[in-house]
């Protein structure tokens, strides 16, 4: 969705919770909250990677709209007012966290990931302090057949990064989704142990991607677990078409 | 083959000729109703018996689409004074052919007064149960591809939507949006190609509209989707099938061959400069699938699962290409506007809604089938009147339209008319069609439990609200009726409703909790007695003897 026309991408001025800010028009409202330090929650997004708007936790309020919006995937209008901080959109974000925490087995304190969890950061952010629905303790398993990594389905959000990185940037789709609803799960290649998958090239860019401990390096302990996305920009910008 | 309006005509007027030849004409349904209750067998019967007879040349036996009601199985239709025969059987043969010259089977007689057939306003379903779905010569008498041919011959893209906006035709699929509007935005968008789907994914629990459609008059759905594409500039159409109605992608697929070879698809049909293909795309179980941008990634052979909209598919569609969707009903309605005109079509139906709908009439009510109505029609006349009431003189209490997005309407509101507006204010929707009728043996919280379970295995996975959302309301629905639950469960599941509608992906997701909303609006009472006195009021649900930790 690359602007078409010279008029798509003319420059925009709206306003984000009351701010007057400029845009250009082919930039989203959470691209464009970010520029002037308004922070929207995210977790499936990862800039760089094309974004899905399944998290639901960058929803915005526009004026004149009646459904809240996805601040990932929308494009910013012309005079458009944008509200990324009300009572509702917060309190619709802590349940959003809550369903998370309840789905899969989520337990910091034996994660690798603890303290580097963008997961965990989201909830004390938000202000998420304990669940009100039941946990479903789902019994997922442990895949480390892979030599290097690990992937543990009980820590996983299904936000798909993994699946992304690997099909735009590394451009091996060892990661799909199986199945559907709760059952849904990451899977590589046709759904066999991560060792033997033949399309795998070991790049790890899905572990570094991954905001869970879901998808981790071997060999690290409790809370050892720190996630290096920088390679992220740099590639999609050598990438990008320049002259 | 290049095809002419005369050459229409000559070949309309050929079949009709050829059936004028009869003296007497008997049709047996051969949809997928009455051929699952042996309908196949009478026909094979009455071929028989005929040709013992010798009467072939006195009497045409017919395979025809569906006649309506579906439940009294196999149908027979006899030409004497439009009789149809109910539940006939092979040993029913000899006397069916004994009275043709006199006068009709009296046990086997369905009454021809019964509100059932008077009430009803045929337009999607004209030719059903008229014409045999398997014979394009069938269907070209019955009037069948002249509105293509006025179209390519006589009318502008420009003309044919205005054709369809002044109808106020809106889609069939549910949502209800304005047919004109739509065709107008697709034929603006620019893109390289254009595309036409017809969604025949259709997968509410009851609901079999488009599956009769299809089986009984597949002609019918390839020209409303060519004059769609004409209209629109596409070239190209997908017909997505869902795969668990093989007689209908039998029948499409018979069609298409059909009526490619007759030059009514392909190249340059009618001589003109238009071209027009159709394929067939069968969905493989998915009920997210009919959600337009499921089913278009699934068209492109990716994985079933919607993406935010905008941008709509008018605009970036199958392949990034402006697409237009329709459901099969709409495109149903699209050669009778054409032929008769918009305002005929407007004439009929409320302000707001007009035309006819079908609805697949089910559950506690004494004629189960297939009946179109016209909009504005009420509640009570379809339920009581063309469906005869509740049987066994038990009491109505609610009829739930729309499907698993839809809602349960209460008694109090039986002399409402249906139409698009009325429906939505009373927390419901007019949906693809389904009206499933419930009286006091049912329960309506286990009635929501039954929705949200639907829910909750299609949900798709992809956003997060709808699906752990969906799997936490059929918990809390599951302990309340086992009795398990507590009243703060009651708020925790409102609040869940409001959170995961208005914060879901897709249409599934934001309609998912419609059920449990629309019921607690109305019988509250039962998932209080459910809760507090730990007791199901209709006596379905099968409470938990001692209070368990759960």
């Amino acid at each position: 969705m690359t602007p078409t026309t010279a008029q798509q991408a003319r420059v925009k001025t709206l306003k984000i919770n009351g701010r007057d800010v400029s845009a250009s028009g082919d930039q989203t409202i959470l691209e464009v909250a970010r520029e002037n330090g308004i922070e929207i929650p995210t977790l499936c997004h990862l800039s760089g990677l094309t974004p899905v708007g399944a998290c639901r936790l960058c929803l915005v309020e526009v004026k004149g709209v009646n459904k809240l919006l996805p601040a990932c995937v929308t494009r910013v209008h012309e005079n458009m007012e944008v509200f990324t901080d009300s009572e509702r959109l917060r309190k619709y974000r802590r349940m959003v966290l809550e369903f998370l925490f309840t789905e899969r087995n989520h337990i910091c304190a034996v994660c690798v990931s603890n303290g580097h969890c963008e997961l965990q950061s989201l909830a004390q952010q938000q202000g998420m302090t304990h669940v009100r629905v039941p946990y479903l303790y789902q019994k997922l398993h442990v895949d480390a057949s892979h030599p290097r990594f690990k992937v543990d389905h009980n820590r996983c959000v299904l936000c798909t990064r993994c699946v992304r990185v690997c099909d735009e940037i590394e451009g091996a789709h060892t990661w799909d989704v199986f199945h559907r609803g709760i059952k849904a799960r990451v899977i590589t290649d046709l759904n066999q142990p991560w060792g033997t998958s033949e399309t795998c090239t070991g790049c790890g860019k899905c572990v570094h991607v991954c905001p869970t401990g879901a998808l981790t390096e071997k060999g690290v302990s409790v809370a050892e677990m720190a996630k290096r996305r920088q390679f992220l920009p740099y590639l999609t910008m050598m990438r990008e078409e320049r002259g | 083959m290049t095809m002419h309006p005369e050459d229409l005509d000559q070949l309309a007027q050929a079949r009709r000729e050829e059936e004028a030849q009869y003296r007497h004409r008997i049709c047996v349904c051969m949809a997928a109703g009455c051929l699952s209750s042996g309908a196949d067998k009478v026909k094979a019967a009455l071929e028989a018996g005929v040709k013992e007879r010798s009467l072939e040349k006195d009497v045409l036996v017919k395979g025809v689409g569906c006649m309506g009601p579906c439940a009294a199985g196999p149908l027979v239709a006899v030409d004497i004074d439009g009789v149809i025969y109910h539940d006939v059987t092979p040993d029913d043969v000899p006397a069916i052919l004994d009275s043709l010259e006199g006068k009709p089977v009296k046990r086997l007689e369905m009454p021809k007064d019964s509100p059932l057939f008077q009430r009803q306003v045929r337009i999607v379903l004209e030719n059903s149960g008229k014409i045999d779905p398997e014979s394009l010569e069938d269907y070209v008498a019955a009037n069948g591809y002249a509105a293509l041919f006025k179209v390519v011959t006589e009318m502008s893209p420009g003309e044919v939507i205005e054709e369809v906006t002044k109808s106020g035709l809106r889609g069939r699929g549910g949502a209800g949006y304005p047919t004109g509007l739509k065709w107008s935005t697709v034929a603006k968008a620019r893109g390289p190609r254009k595309f036409v789907i017809c969604n025949a994914d259709e997968g509410d629990p009851g609901a079999f509209m488009d599956r009769s459609v299809l089986e009984s008059d597949p002609h019918r759905v390839l020209e409303g989707m060519a004059i769609a594409a004409y209209a629109v500039g596409a070239d190209m159409g997908y017909l997505y099938v869902r795969a668990e109605y093989p007689l209908a992608v039998k029948r499409l697929k018979q069609a298409i061959k059909q009526a490619e070879r007759q030059g009514f698809l392909g190249n340059n049909i009618c001589g003109s400069t238009f071209s027009f293909h159709v394929d067939i795309r069968l969905g493989a179980g998915a009920f997210v699938c009919g959600e337009e941008t499921a089913l278009i990634a699934s068209i492109e052979g990716n994985r079933g699962q919607p993406r935010p909209r905008p941008p709509y598919p008018a605009e970036v569609g199958l392949w990034g290409c402006p697409t237009l969707i329709n459901n099969v009903e709409t495109f149903a309605n699209i050669a009778p506007i054409i032929r008769n005109g918009g305002e005929w079509f407007a004439s009929i139906g409320t302000e707001k809604s007009k035309g006819t709908k079908v609805f697949a009439l089910a559950g506690r009510v004494v004629n189960t089938g297939l009946i179109e109505v016209p909009m504005g029609i009420t509640l009570r006349e379809i339920i009581f009147g063309i469906g005869g009431g509740i049987p066994d003189g038990k009491r109505f209490k609610a009829v739930q339209t729309g499907g698993p997005s839809g809602g349960c309407i209460p008694e109090q509101f039986l002399d409402m008319p249906v139409d698009y507006e009325s429906l939505a204010s009373v927390g419901s929707i007019m949906g693809s069609g389904g009206m499933i009728v419930m009286d006091e043996t049912s329960c309506m919280v286990d009635v929501a439990k039954f929705f949200m379970e639907f829910c909750m295995t299609e949900s798709c996975g992809k956003c997060v609200p709808c699906r752990v959302g969906t799997v936490h309301m059929y918990n809390l629905l599951d302990r309340m009726t086992k009795g398990l639950a507590r009243m703060e469960d009651l708020d925790l599941l409102e609040e869940l409703c409001d959170m995961v509608r208005h914060t879901s992906l897709c249409g599934l997701g934001q309609t998912a909790p419609n059920p449990v909303i629309s019921t607690l609006r109305y019988f509250r009472d039962e998932y209080e007695a459910h809760i507090k006195d730990k007791i199901c009021p209709a006596g379905v649900c099968q409470m938990a003897t001692a209070e368990v930790y759960a």
